[in-house]
């Protein structure tokens, strides 16, 4: 019998070949029960009629996607017209979650970078530190959060002590209180992938740009920025997809003003307010548009690898 | 002639290691300049001085006059050949090699035109569109190459590039370095620890252990005048025999030989007392008129030689080489043989 450690590689492949589907038969079951169904499950609801106080009546209808994107008065008589009020929120989100991925990517390039270049051993303490707060559940932090800047929280009122401002800044329910939220919770979805790509980078490449009379500024331009950018790419997609759905921090940080997908999605599952199909067509139009992300970043992957 | 590279008691520490123990070199303008030695000896780091990446500790280091030591890389005309490449692996062939022009603000249509250019010096024109990871070790030593010389710097770098290389393309590149070296008229600073490179190619060769230069010369020089055990050791191949001295004087030394033949060679020591004398193997021949009696203990096959090992009546091992012609019949092992010293086979070494 072959040991798995040193097959020959053509002549026993093809009896490991044969072991490979039964094997795979569990991750297959997973990924189908948990992941296929589900969002299958949400695409045929989105084609679902409503029935009030939630749920669904099986009887197919596009009704939820001309809620979405039609409007036809407030009675229903007036012409089709686009509806904005809905864009507007996938508007708002989508710049929400941008601003997010571009603060996490100006703090998390650094940070990344500092763990990377540290000796060897200390870089798993590092890590490590980082991914302390993960240890607490999200709900508890964002709220932990709310309550370090609402108006008579610590942050607001160590402020007025010393002095530095008169009356307590209104942080909660901003969107800046949302962006707080989201880089908070996101930020090591930027460091992990960009520190990965940072520690595989070759710093004799920098010394060889700087011997080529290139400057400090044009070295990180030129040569370590296009050269670590797979990792930022995909620190932004971590950072980017979660934030664009987020519905904690907004929820609980921002408040009626700063609405988001994620909050507009978990209203329609909830109480008598609930509107199931609708919510359904949220999430597909979102999942759409994320697809759409991951797709053009897939392609200039491999572009840049073919080129 | 001028001097190009000036390093006047540079030493290199890292903390508490000492890189370079006060070295001192003077690097003529156009010359094949080469620093070897054995590794860990500091070839790299006084590379790495000259260039930049390094601050220097203690000592000078001055380029055609002006002093460098605080300068920092790109602000100095030198630009290197890295051990292993360093080629940008997002760019272009041809792009790679244009970098150091577009950093010096050289427009688009001129660099690629001299980039170009280098490529074809270096054979490599075909290859402008590939990426690095498309090209085969030698292909992108010579990348590397063209990227540094693309600049036109006044001092050419080279941190042993071609040890990655197998033997027969490293012959070749050999040959084509010393070329292009002499072409353009650059000063070429090469490291290696490889002595039959650094003999084929060099103008000068400065030979360096533990962070010392122990001799500088021409190949000749340091062949066949090394000055000490060391530098004889790590050049060719050498017989060091332990003999007692019993007078010097201008340079030349009275000695007594194992067995007790009494001679005059060159000498680089100035005291008396036991000393070790280097003796080529290449410049044995046995011969009746005999300075030294051994008895054989084998024969080597060596091709276009024979090596002949054998030892001396005190016990002392020592080896000669015999060209493989036809009318060589080598010795039998155990048979008792005479050396005789050819002129300028001997020399005494300082320790
Ligand atoms: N960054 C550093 N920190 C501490 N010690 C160093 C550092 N760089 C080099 N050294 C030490 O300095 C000495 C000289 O190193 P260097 O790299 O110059 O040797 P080299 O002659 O180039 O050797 P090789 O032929 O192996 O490349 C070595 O003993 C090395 O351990
Ligand atoms: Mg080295």
């Amino acid at each position: 019998m072959a040991g798995p450690g040193n097959i020959p590689p053509s002549a026993s492949d093809t009896g490991y070949r044969s072991l490979i589907g039964p094997l795979l038969l569990p991750t297959w079951a997973v990924i189908g029960i948990f992941m296929v169904l589900p969002v299958l499950l949400m695409a045929v609801y989105s084609f679902l009629t409503k029935e009030f106080r939630g749920g669904v009546i099986w009887d197919f209808t596009l009704a939820a996607y001309d809620q979405f994107f039609v409007t036809r008065g407030l009675f229903g008589d007036e012409p089709a017209q686009i509806e904005w009020t809905y864009i507007n929120i996938f508007w708002r989100s989508i710049w929400q979650a941008g601003l997010a991925t571009i603060l996490c990517l100006l703090i998390g390039f650094p940070t990344a970078w500092f763990i990377a270049t540290r000796p060897a051993q200390t870089r798993g303490l590092w890590l490590f530190l980082i991914t302390i707060p993960y240890w607490v559940n999200l709900l508890i932090r964002t709220v932990s959060l709310k309550f370090l800047i609402r108006d008579n929280g610590p942050l607001n009122e160590s402020l007025m002590a010393i002095g530095l401002i008169d009356g307590p800044l209104p942080l909660v329910n901003t969107n800046l209180a949302v962006q707080l939220g989201l880089f908070y919770s996101y930020l090591p979805f930027m460091v992990l992938p960009i520190y990965a790509a940072v520690e595989r980078y070759n710093f004799a490449l920098s010394e060889a740009a700087a011997d080529l009379y290139a400057s400090r500024w044009a070295t990180l331009r030129e040569i370590v920025l296009p050269v670590v950018k797979p990792g930022i790419i995909a620190g932004c997609i971590l950072v980017f997809v979660p934030s664009l759905g987020a519905f904690l921090a907004p929820d609980l940080l921002g408040g009626a003003k700063t609405f988001m997908i994620g909050s507009l999605i978990d209203e329609q599952f909830k109480g008598s307010q609930g509107d199931w199909p609708f919510g359904a067509a949220v999430a597909m139009i979102l999942m759409t548009l994320v697809l759409i992300v991951l797709l053009l970043y897939a392609r200039a992957q491999t572009r840049g690898a073919t080129r | 002639m001028s001097i190009a590279v000036d390093i006047r008691d540079a030493v290199k520490s890292y903390g508490p290691v000492t890189a370079l123990h006060g070295v001192s070199l003077a690097i003529a303008d156009n010359e094949f300049f080469t620093l070897l030695g054995p590794s860990g000896c500091g070839k790299t780091t006084l590379l790495r001085l000259i260039a930049g990446f390094e601050t220097i500790t203690s000592g000078e280091i001055r380029l055609f006059g002006q002093d460098i030591a605080r300068l920092e890389p790109n602000h100095r005309p030198v630009n290197t050949v890295f051990q292993n490449y360093a080629l940008f692996p997002h760019l272009t062939v041809l792009e790679n090699v244009a970098f150091g022009l577009k950093m010096q603000g050289v427009d688009a249509a001129t660099r690629h035109a001299r980039a170009g250019k280098m490529l074809e010096m270096v054979h490599l024109s075909q290859f402008a569109d590939r990426m690095p990871a498309q090209l085969s070790g030698g292909q992108q030593q010579r990348v590397a190459l063209a990227r540094a010389l693309a600049p036109a710097p006044k001092v050419l770098l080279l941190d042993e590039p071609l040890s990655a290389l197998d033997l027969k393309l490293r012959q070749a590149m050999r040959v084509e370095l010393k070329q292009l070296q002499e072409d353009t008229g650059i000063t070429f600073v090469f490291v290696t620890h490889d002595q039959e490179e650094a003999l084929t190619m060099s103008d000068r060769i400065a030979v360096m252990s533990n962070g010392r230069v122990q001799q500088t010369g021409t190949a000749r020089d340091i062949y066949e005048a090394p000055v000490n055990r060391f530098v004889a050791d790590f050049i060719g191949e050498t017989n060091l025999l332990q003999v007692d001295v019993d007078s010097v004087s201008e340079g030349r030394a009275t000695l007594t030989l194992p067995g007790g033949h009494r001679i005059t060679c060159p000498s680089a020591s100035t005291t008396t007392g036991k000393h070790h004398l280097s003796i080529r193997p290449e410049r044995l021949t046995i011969s009746p008129e005999a300075d030294l009696t051994a008895t054989v203990d084998r024969v080597v096959y060596l091709g276009t030689d024979l090596q002949v090992i054998a030892h001396l009546e005190g016990g002392q091992p020592i080896t000669l080489r015999l060209q493989n012609a036809a009318r060589t019949t080598p010795p039998d092992p155990g048979q008792r043989i005479g050396l005789h010293l050819e002129e300028g086979a001997a020399r005494l070494l300082a320790d």
